[in-house]
Formats: C-alpha cells, sequence, structure tokens
C-alpha cells in the first residue's frame, strides 16, 4: 500500500457517527472486496440490561409471555451479577432486515468486531445457507413473532393465564420433537395437476399392450390390515397433534401451531453453530486485519481486538479449566481457516486427501461450504488430519456393559478418518435427539395414540419421560402409549402409559 | 445500507412479566428458601434482598432425550498421553452419557440459584399476612372517598346508562299509552264485522281504524324520558387506624441468644407493619424490673440489663394508650417477648392485669416466650396459659429458624386459633 490511509478512529470511545463510518469501511471490504450476500443491516445499540432480556427471549427481539423465559432471564442475571459469566458480545437475529445488537459498554474495537461478525459474517451465512433459505423466512419472522405474542396475551385474556400456560407447558416439552427434516413438496396448482394427469394417460396409453390384460390376476395378498396404524409414522409430533388432536380447541390449536413453527425457526440454528459461528468468526478475523492493512484502523484497535478474538477461539484441553465440550467458534474459524490456507498453500497432505481444494480459489470453496453443509456433513467432508492434529483430537469409547472407557482411536494416520467421523456423528441431531414417532391412531376406537421410541444403540430414555408422555396425554386428551423397539421393530422395555 | 438505532431509551424490560410469572408458579418453593435463609440472617441484614436457591427439580422443563446407558464416543480435544486402546476408568458420578462437560462454575447443579430484589424479598415474606380483627374505627384527618351507589338520574353519561331500569320505564310508557287506541280499536274492528258490508258508516271506520293504527304505531320503543342513569355519591371512608406495642424483656436472665430471637421477632414485627400499614404506629417498650419507652434504634441496638417485673412493662402500655390512643379511633396490638422467667407474685399480677385491664381494649395480644428446647414451663406462661380469651395468643420459639413459622401463625390470614404449639 503506498498511501496510508488515517485511522478511522482512536481510543475505545465509540459514538454513533464513529459506529456508522467503521460500518461503512467493513461493508466496503465485506461485500464489494469478498462478495458476501447480506441481507440489509440494522444495528441497535442497548445496554447490558437489555443484552439480558434478549439472552431469555432466545433471541427473538420479540416473543410470546411464558415463565420459561423469566427461569431463564433470572439464570442468566444471577451469574452475570455474580460475575461468573460475562454477557456475550453479540445477539444477531435471523431476520430481514438482520437486526444486530451492541452493547454500549463496549469499546469501540469491539463494536467494529460485533458490526463485522454479527452484521456480515453471521448476516450473510442466514442468508445463503441452504438450512436457512430452505426453513426460515426472515423477511416474515418478526411480524409472524408480533401475532404471536399478540394471539398468546389475546388468549390469556379469554381463556386465563393458567390454560395457556398448561398448553405451553406441555408445547415446550416437545418442542425438539415438533420439527420437520424435510421439507413437504408444495401441493400442485390446479393446472399443473390436470396436467399431470394428462401426461400419465398419455403415458398410459402410448404404451399400451394388449398382451398385459392376457396375464391372470393374482389374488391379493392377505395383510391383517390395522385400521388405526397411521398411513406413515409422524416424526413431528406436535405437526401431528396439530392436525388430529380430538380435543383441542381451535384456539389450542394453534398455540401448538406457534410453538412449532418457532421451533422449526430454531431448527437450522441448531444444526449449524459450528459452521455459523466459524464463518462468522473468520469474517471478523479477516475483515478487521484487511481494514488494519488498509490502514484504517491502528496498533491499539488490533491489540483490543486480538484480545478478544483470542479468547473467542480458546480451546481448553478435555482435561484443563474451562473445557466445556469442542468450542464452536474454535473449531469452525480454524476450520474456515484451514480450507484457506489448504486452497492458498496445499501440503502434499493436503494434496492427498483434498485433491479439488489444493490450488482453487479459496472464497468459491468457502462460499460453496457454507451454502451447502450443515456442521455434520462440514467436518465429515473438510476436517482435515492437520487440524485433528493441532487439537489433538482423540475419541472415547463409551460402551454399556463394559466396566472401562476404551481410547478409541487418537489423531494419527490409522486414526485420522475415524476420528472425523465421530466428531461429525457428534453434530448429528438425530443420533443426538431420541428418535420418537406416532405410529397408530385408534381413530375409531378410544382415541388412543401409540408412539415408538426406535432405540438407537442401546440409548433409553432418561427420566423425564413420564412427565414428557403426561404433557403430551395432556394435549391428546386421550390415553398415549409410549413403546421402545429396536432398530427391527421389536419391543424391548416395557410400554408406559399416559391417560 | 445499514441503519443504526439507539434502543436504550426503550428500555422496557420485556423479561420482567416473564420474571414476575417465574416467581408465582414458584410461590411455594421461593418462600421455602426465603425462609431458610432469613434464620441465618443477622437483624440490620434483615429486609436486604439476596441469593435463593430452589431445587432444580422443580423448575425442570422435560424434554425426550437420552438417559445413561447405551452406547457413545465422545471426541475430545487435547490428548496428551493416550494410544488407541488404552482402558481408562470411568470418571467418578459421570453417568456414563455425559462428556463430563460440566464446567465446573462452582455452583452445585441441583440447586437453581438466583438474586431477589429487596421488593420481591418482601412481597415474598410477608405477602399473606395482615393483623387480625383490625376494623375501621375512625373517621381520620385524611379523608379517604368513596364512591358509593345512590339510586338513578334522568341524566348522566352513557357509560352510567341503567338498561334494566330504562327498558322497564319503556314498557310501562308503551303499556301506558297503548292502552286508550287499542281499546278503541277493537271496538271499531268489531263494529266493522257487525256492520252489514253496504253500510254508510263503513268508510269512516275503516278510516278511524287505520288513524288508530297508526297511532299505535307511532309510539317509539324508547324515549328520551325512559332513560335512567346510575347515580353515585362520593361519601366518606372511615379508616383504620392502628397501633402496636412491642414489649420486650431484657432482664439478665435473656441472654445474648434469647435478645437475638427476641430483636428477630420484633424485627420481623416491625418491617411487616411499616410495610403493610400506613397508618400505623408502633411504640416500643423494654423492660427489667422497670419499663421505659424508647425509640426503635435504642429498642434493637441498645444494652441494658436487670431484673424483671413484666407488670411494670403492662403497666406502661395500659398508662400509653390512656395517654395517647382512645378507644374508640384505635386498633390497639400488642406483642410482648420474654424468656418467662418471673418472680413472686409477679406472674399472677401480670397475668390478671393483662387478663382484666389490656386484654378487653386490644384487638389481638401475642405473647412469645424464648426459652431453650425441653425446659420447663416458665412461672410466666404457667400463669398466661390460663387466660382463656380468645384475643390472646402464646408459642414459644426455641431457634431463628422457629421465628418465622411462628410469625406466620400468628398474623396468617387464614389464622386458625388453635394452632399447634410450635
Amino acid at each position: 500500500m503506498t498511501t496510508m490511509a488515517t485511522p478511522i478512529s482512536t481510543g475505545a470511545e465509540w459514538t454513533f457517527d464513529l459506529i456508522a463510518r467503521y460500518d461503512e469501511a467493513i461493508a466496503e471490504i465485506a461485500v464489494n472486496e469478498f462478495g458476501l450476500d447480506c441481507y440489509p443491516n440494522q444495528i441497535e445499540v442497548i445496554s447490558s440490561a437489555q443484552m439480558l432480556d434478549a439472552y431469555a427471549s432466545t433471541g427473538l427481539p420479540i416473543g410470546y409471555p411464558h415463565w420459561s423465559f423469566g427461569k431463564a432471564y433470572i439464570a442468566h442475571e444471577h451469574l452475570y451479577r455474580r460475575g461468573a459469566r460475562g454477557l456475550a458480545y453479540e445477539i444477531v437475529i435471523n431476520s430481514n432486515p438482520c437486526i444486530a445488537y451492541l452493547m454500549e459498554e463496549n469499546p469501540m474495537p469491539l463494536q467494529a468486531l460485533v458490526i463485522a461478525h454479527a452484521s456480515y459474517g453471521h448476516n450473510s451465512f442466514f442468508k445463503g445457507n441452504y438450512l436457512f433459505r430452505q426453513w426460515t423466512q426472515a423477511d416474515a419472522i418478526i411480524d409472524y413473532m408480533v401475532f404471536a405474542r399478540r394471539y398468546v396475551m389475546d388468549c390469556e385474556e379469554r381463556y386465563g393465564t393458567e390454560a395457556v400456560e398448561e398448553i405451553l407447558d406441555a408445547c415446550h416439552a416437545l418442542m425438539n420433537h415438533g420439527v420437520s427434516r424435510y421439507p413437504h413438496p408444495r401441493p400442485l396448482t390446479p393446472e399443473a395437476e390436470r396436467a399431470r394427469l394428462r401426461e400419465r394417460r398419455d403415458h398410459a396409453w402410448k404404451h399400451h399392450d394388449e398382451i398385459w390384460r392376457t396375464l391372470p390376476k393374482r389374488p391379493p395378498k392377505e395383510v391383517p390390515a390395522d385400521p388405526a396404524r397411521t398411513e406413515e409414522p409422524q416424526e413431528n409430533l406436535l405437526y401431528f397433534i396439530e392436525k388430529n388432536s380430538p380435543k383441542l380447541e381451535p384456539w389450542q390449536r394453534e398455540l401448538v401451531r406457534i410453538v412449532r413453527r418457532v421451533a422449526q425457526y430454531f431448527y437450522p440454528q441448531g444444526l449449524t453453530k459450528v459452521m455459523n459461528e466459524g464463518w462468522a468468526t473468520f469474517w471478523h478475523y479477516t475483515i478487521l486485519n484487511r481494514l488494519y492493512d488498509k490502514g484504517l484502523v491502528d496498533d491499539g484497535f488490533m491489540f483490543e481486538f486480538l484480545g478478544a478474538h483470542t479468547n473467542v477461539i480458546a480451546q481448553p484441553g478435555y482435561d484443563e479449566p474451562g473445557y466445556s465440550g469442542c468450542n464452536p467458534y474454535a473449531l469452525g474459524f480454524a476450520m474456515f481457516s484451514d480450507i484457506r490456507r489448504m486452497c492458498e498453500q496445499p501440503t502434499p497432505e493436503d494434496r492427498e486427501w483434498f485433491p479439488d481444494l489444493a490450488g482453487a480459489d479459496w472464497r468459491q470453496v468457502l462460499d460453496f461450504a457454507m451454502r451447502n453443509y450443515k456442521d455434520e456433513s462440514f467436518i465429515a467432508q473438510f476436517l482435515s488430519p492437520r487440524l485433528i492434529r493441532e487439537f489433538r483430537l482423540f475419541a472415547i469409547a463409551d460402551r454399556q456393559g463394559e466396566p472401562t472407557l476404551e481410547v478409541d482411536s487418537i489423531h494419527n494416520e490409522a486414526g485420522y478418518r475415524r476420528v472425523r467421523k465421530l466428531l461429525a456423528a457428534h453434530y448429528d441431531r438425530d443420533a443426538r435427539l431420541p428418535d420418537i414417532q406416532v405410529v397408530r391412531f385408534d381413530r375409531d376406537g378410544d382415541r388412543s395414540l401409540t408412539l415408538h421410541h426406535t432405540q438407537y444403540r442401546g440409548r433409553p430414555l432418561n427420566d423425564d419421560t413420564t412427565r414428557v408422555l403426561s404433557h403430551l396425554q395432556r394435549l391428546w386428551g386421550f390415553t398415549v402409549r409410549l413403546e421402545t423397539v429396536d432398530a427391527d421393530g421389536d419391543p424391548c422395555t416395557e410400554v408406559l402409559v399416559a391417560n | 445500507m445499514s441503519v443504526v438505532i439507539d434502543r436504550r431509551p426503550n428500555d422496557r424490560s420485556g423479561s420482567a412479566v416473564n420474571r414476575e410469572r417465574f416467581m408465582r408458579r414458584y410461590k411455594a418453593q421461593i418462600r421455602r428458601a426465603v425462609t431458610d435463609m432469613v434464620a441465618g440472617r443477622s437483624i440490620r441484614d434483615l429486609e436486604r434482598g439476596g441469593k435463593v436457591s430452589i431445587p432444580v427439580r422443580d423448575v425442570s422443563e422435560p424434554t425426550f432425550r437420552h438417559g445413561p446407558g447405551g452406547d457413545y464416543e465422545h471426541v475430545l480435544p487435547g490428548n496428551r498421553h493416550f494410544q488407541p486402546g488404552d482402558r481408562l476408568p470411568r470418571p467418578e458420578g459421570d453417568d456414563g452419557s455425559g462428556s463430563g462437560s460440566d464446567g465446573g462454575t462452582g455452583e452445585s447443579t441441583d440447586a437453581f440459584a438466583f438474586t431477589l430484589s429487596r421488593e420481591e424479598f418482601m412481597q415474598i415474606f410477608f405477602d399473606d399476612l395482615e393483623l387480625p380483627r383490625m376494623v375501621r374505627t375512625t373517621i381520620g384527618e385524611i379523608r379517604e372517598q368513596r364512591l358509593q351507589r345512590a339510586g338513578y338520574t334522568m341524566n348522566g353519561s352513557p357509560t352510567n346508562l341503567a338498561v334494566n331500569r330504562s327498558l322497564r320505564n319503556a314498557i310501562g310508557r308503551r303499556i301506558a299509552l297503548r292502552g286508550g287506541p287499542k281499546r278503541a280499536l277493537e271496538e271499531v274492528l268489531s263494529r266493522l264485522e257487525t256492520a252489514p258490508p253496504d253500510a254508510p258508516e263503513r268508510a269512516h271506520w275503516l278510516a278511524e281504524a287505520e288513524r288508530l293504527k297508526r297511532r299505535i304505531a307511532s309510539i317509539p320503543f324508547l324515549d328520551e324520558i325512559d332513560l335512567r342513569y346510575r347515580y353515585r355519591t362520593l361519601t366518606p371512608q372511615p379508616v383504620s387506624q392502628a397501633v402496636m406495642f412491642c414489649l420486650m424483656d431484657v432482664s439478665a436472665s435473656m441472654d445474648e441468644r434469647k435478645k437475638d430471637l427476641a430483636k428477630r421477632f420484633f424485627a420481623l414485627l416491625h418491617l411487616f407493619l411499616s410495610r403493610k400499614y400506613e397508618r400505623l404506629e408502633i411504640v416500643f417498650i423494654r423492660h427489667t424490673d422497670d419499663a421505659e419507652e424508647v425509640d426503635e434504634h435504642r429498642f434493637f441496638h441498645d444494652r441494658k440489663t436487670g431484673g424483671t417485673v413484666v407488670l411494670s412493662a403492662l403497666a406502661l402500655m395500659h398508662r400509653i394508650i390512656e395517654e395517647r390512643y382512645p378507644l374508640d379511633s384505635w386498633n390497639i396490638y400488642g406483642a410482648q417477648a420474654s424468656d418467662g422467667d418471673a418472680f413472686g407474685a409477679d406472674p399472677e399480677k401480670s397475668r390478671g392485669f393483662l387478663e382484666n385491664v389490656l386484654l378487653p381494649v386490644v384487638r389481638h395480644y401475642a405473647y412469645i416466650e424464648v426459652c431453650e428446647a425441653g425446659s420447663r414451663v416458665s412461672t410466666l406462661s404457667a400463669a398466661y396459659r390460663r387466660i382463656p380469651n380468645d384475643t390472646f395468643a402464646m408459642r414459644e420459639v426455641h431457634e431463628s429458624r422457629d421465628i418465622w413459622p411462628v410469625f406466620r401463625g400468628l398474623f396468617g390470614k387464614q389464622q386458625a386459633p388453635e394452632a399447634a404449639r410450635v
């Protein structure tokens, strides 16, 4: 760089004017240089009390009233007041415009970090990733929550707080099992439907052959029919209840729907923690360094920024103080940085493991990864042996019935693939949550509902199960049974019944 | 491209509502926790907010999850010395499913801990307590006025419209106005029926019938003169004034521990009364062999010892009542705390004085005996036990955690007269 620009600001003080100027400089780099595709930004400055508030409402700026949010608020507040936990630097909302919160206590360098991280990093991830595109409507979520809040409060006024709370409690208990994992095809328009029928008829007509009519008819197979069995098992319990519960009032059904839609809105976030945070961290790091290269920020800024950045991506070992699982910021940041490195400076090992990446344009590779993967597939695809060594990852097998744990594999030549596969599996939501599906609804009989828990690798349900089941029973209104079956569908424990 | 908004002025806390809901839902648990907490506090700190813990089990939100058991593999960072195939013992207390992810926060994980503000604390503390048999006695200095129904008027604002009354008037008016023409009409109609078809008066009668029908139809369903409005007047309200006498024994037999218990009781009483009742006076009396009226500070923090004459305090209380608190305008309450050691004729005299002179004029009188658990019956309580009056209650307190239950027993809203002795 021949002419060094003067820094935008020096020192810790921030003003609204400075925030706007930093935002402009960051946008210049993020959008024009690196080509990030973002929603418009809405940056809101809030106090720490408001930040606590935002924490509790599960990351939406508006929500319906419920005691569990109060509980979350109380818990955060307690930890924060005791100094046991600081506040997160940022909260960002997957909406259009993308809302990001800045805390007034933070110095200017941190504000810039948050702008780069949230308003450009997370923002572009929300806009680009396939899961978010498939399952969330950034344009509509705020309006929907306004509606939900008003609706819940209306119901409370009309039917009483307790009645509403009872339904919401029950729905919250089933929230994890209230998401659809596969998109339903859109219903065809009447014209398309007619066209399809015509096509089928034409096809049958074209391929008609008299010979087939001469075949003797085979008698239809006698299948002992269970009329109550649902056509397909349904894993979205809240959806099934909303559509089929024999007893719910219309307003109760609407409450179930509200909770279900909120659950669905958050579904992608749970699947992309590592990627989402990694992506945002990678970009704030890249963008702020670029600001420094352009001479727009000074050394003091960089010290402050790097201090915060290092804290965010710290990964203590399993036996070190402060360890609480794999830090998604650390892992994600390391992986995106590593992909860039493999594109720009591949080693022979990289060429062997990732022949497609070596020498490719890193921006395109990163963009592709961001758009088309979730945590599980992202790790399975892109975690390099070098990172496994750097993190010194190892796998411990914990098998039922064995008195000791066994070290399954470590970061060596023989273990790379295995460790990578196991780490990826760790982010597999389907393995983490019990597989529970509705299989039987005795519509014409006693209206009882039967669920199957298909056991995965011998993992039983925990002690909460009976309580959840009674919540489910409350929504259903009639007997609910839960059978645990093994992978072949054979029952393996006694049936739990709530009625 | 970006909009920057200052949200700080917009400081309504959306979580305040939810927080309050949480508190309401777990009131019972929180109250239990608060009670435990207060037992361990010094008098000065009694009314501060503070940290309470309630069992996590009670506030947990259940979901379908995997329990301990089954096969898992965990991937962890930071390997230094493990080789594949190494065997290691299961960590203690690990249920086999957790990956040891509880970062030691230094707080036990089976308690849900949080901080109550002073206001919330007091709210929970004194939520459903009240002074027994409080009567609105006087039309005091401060005029409290209340709107009272006082019949109906002809005019008023639409919100006060008395619909029933107005419609009743309307019905009456319609019946009254309709009666004459209706009778006339019936007559005309019957004449029309009986008259021969070619009678000359027929046209006249037909016209008359038409006229009468129009007249009946023109009677309005609701007329302005029917309307009645509810009327309200302002009437002055009697207010309740109350005075609480706190009588404490500070004689030498009351050791520090007993004094602390007694003071704790009075501190609670003081807090409760000053919080709950605006127009309430408190008189502090302490006695050894001689009674004196003291101010709040000296009552709680001054040290003084001596002999014991209970009667002196009762007599002083009576004198103060006569001087300052006329019975027709004050609710009078008494609370006495002592270790029950009284000598000679004093217990009997005190009982007599209390029963015959004080109890008839007070609304309620509580006696708290501060004593060791399992100790013999004290002379004073032996005498007091014979007091039959139902405006009198006595309780024993052995240690600081007894105080709150005793207190609630005395001032709980649904006070049972034969509450079990603590």
